[in-house]
């Protein structure tokens, strides 16, 4: 399937689906290389098994998101750190 | 699926289409009435979701295209692609009085607000013009005197969204420069850019590195990497270019 980059503010949508925050503006750590930076400045893949938010430094996958079956699945493991603004 | 909105998570609401209007053969703007719409700023975009009556869901990304000051009225421009699941429809097919299911605003990262200040730099690339003219016409609506350019990259003149408005945009601000170049055709005695976007485009156009302009780009994904990796060339700060790539979002729900 094809991979076609997009920016983090495309997966927006379906993170606050699950988070109450807005998320382009949420700052991610990333586990691997500790670059740290603003998710809507990430990369983002989105095809039909889910979303991949990736680190724009080392292209490590900071969180996957999918929707299945009334179910959200959410991995985390590539954020050390993951910040939102209140409000 | 119904969603509450608990804390202000996003959710899915109707907004019921009072206007359309071709802005060229392959782009139209719809525009929505939004009762419970809480504000938006210019950049953001909203996800648009069809469901066929089989369950079978379609969900895409629009930018809008009006400026915050028209709330509760939205409106979007979208470009039929024409082997497309949703964008055929929103172009051809949805009426005014029907209904379209959307969430949104969506996202806080592509904004520009006449209080962010400038000078700003606009880059498009065909359809990328649409948050960016919200952008523009948030500027006019607040009689923000920014200082400003925008450099749009279209295939033809007849492929230009918004040309009209664009001219008396420029003529209404002296504060506002628009450079356009013609990739594929360009109509006899056309004075702008005749080529994609290159080093040298961008030099012309973009404000001199040491006047720290804040950038937005938006168009397709190569469009957007191309005109970025230019202007981080040239030596602008990453951290002052903002991109949105308009590439397929393709997310598909089956019958949840
Ligand atoms: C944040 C964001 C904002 C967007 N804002 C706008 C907007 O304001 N106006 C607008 O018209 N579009 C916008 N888009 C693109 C839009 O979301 C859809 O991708 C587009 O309308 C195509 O959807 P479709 O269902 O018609 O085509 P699909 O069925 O998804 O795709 C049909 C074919 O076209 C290709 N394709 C899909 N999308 C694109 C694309 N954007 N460029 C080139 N090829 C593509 C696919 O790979 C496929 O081959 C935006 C995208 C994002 C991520
Ligand atoms: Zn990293």
């Amino acid at each position: 399937m094809m991979e076609n980059k997009l920016d983090g503010n495309a997966a927006a949508g379906n993170l606050e689906e699950i988070f109450p925050f807005e998320m382009t503006l949420a700052q991610a750590t990333c586990a691997g290389c500790g670059a740290h930076d603003v998710i809507g400045a990430a990369g983002a893949y989105m095809h039909g098994m889910g979303t991949i938010i990736r680190c724009n430094r080392c292209d490590a996958a900071l969180i996957r998101v999918a929707h299945i079956r009334g179910h959200y699945l959410l991995d985390m493991r590539g954020v050390s750190v993951l910040q939102m603004k209140e409000g | 699926m119904e969603r509450r909105t608990l804390l202000g998570r996003l959710s899915w609401q109707l907004g019921e289409v009072v206007a359309t209007r071709p802005e060229t053969a392959r782009t139209k703007s719809i525009t929505l009435d939004l009762p419970g719409w809480r504000g938006h700023r210019a950049g953001q975009h909203v996800d648009v979701r069809l469901t066929a009556e089989d369950g079978y869901r379609a969900e895409r990304s629009y930018s809008i295209a009006s400026p915050p000051e028209e709330a509760p009225r939205v409106t979007l421009t979208v470009e039929r692609l024409d082997d497309g699941e949703v964008s055929p429809y929103l172009t051809e097919e949805l009426r005014v009085g029907d209904k379209l299911e959307l969430r949104g605003p969506i996202g806080g990262y592509f904004v520009w607000e006449a209080e962010m200040g400038g000078p700003l730099l606009l880059v498009a690339g065909g359809s990328g013009i649409v948050p960016l003219m919200a952008m523009l016409r948030h500027r006019a609506a607040a009689e923000s005197t920014v200082a400003t350019r925008l450099l749009y990259s279209s295939r033809s003149l007849e492929e230009v969204i918004y040309r009209d408005e664009l001219d008396r945009l420029v003529k209404r601000s002296a504060m506002l420069a628009v450079a356009q170049t013609l990739t594929r055709a360009q109509p006899p005695g056309w004075t702008g850019y005749s080529r994609r976007i290159d080093l040298q485009m961008l030099r012309e156009v973009a404000w001199p590195v040491a006047q720290r302009p804040l950038t937005f780009v938006c168009g397709p994904t190569p469009f957007v990497e191309t005109a970025a990796a230019i202007l981080v060339e040239l030596g602008h700060e990453p951290a002052r270019i903002k991109t949105e790539r308009f590439g397929p979002t393709g997310e598909k729900h089956d019958g949840e």
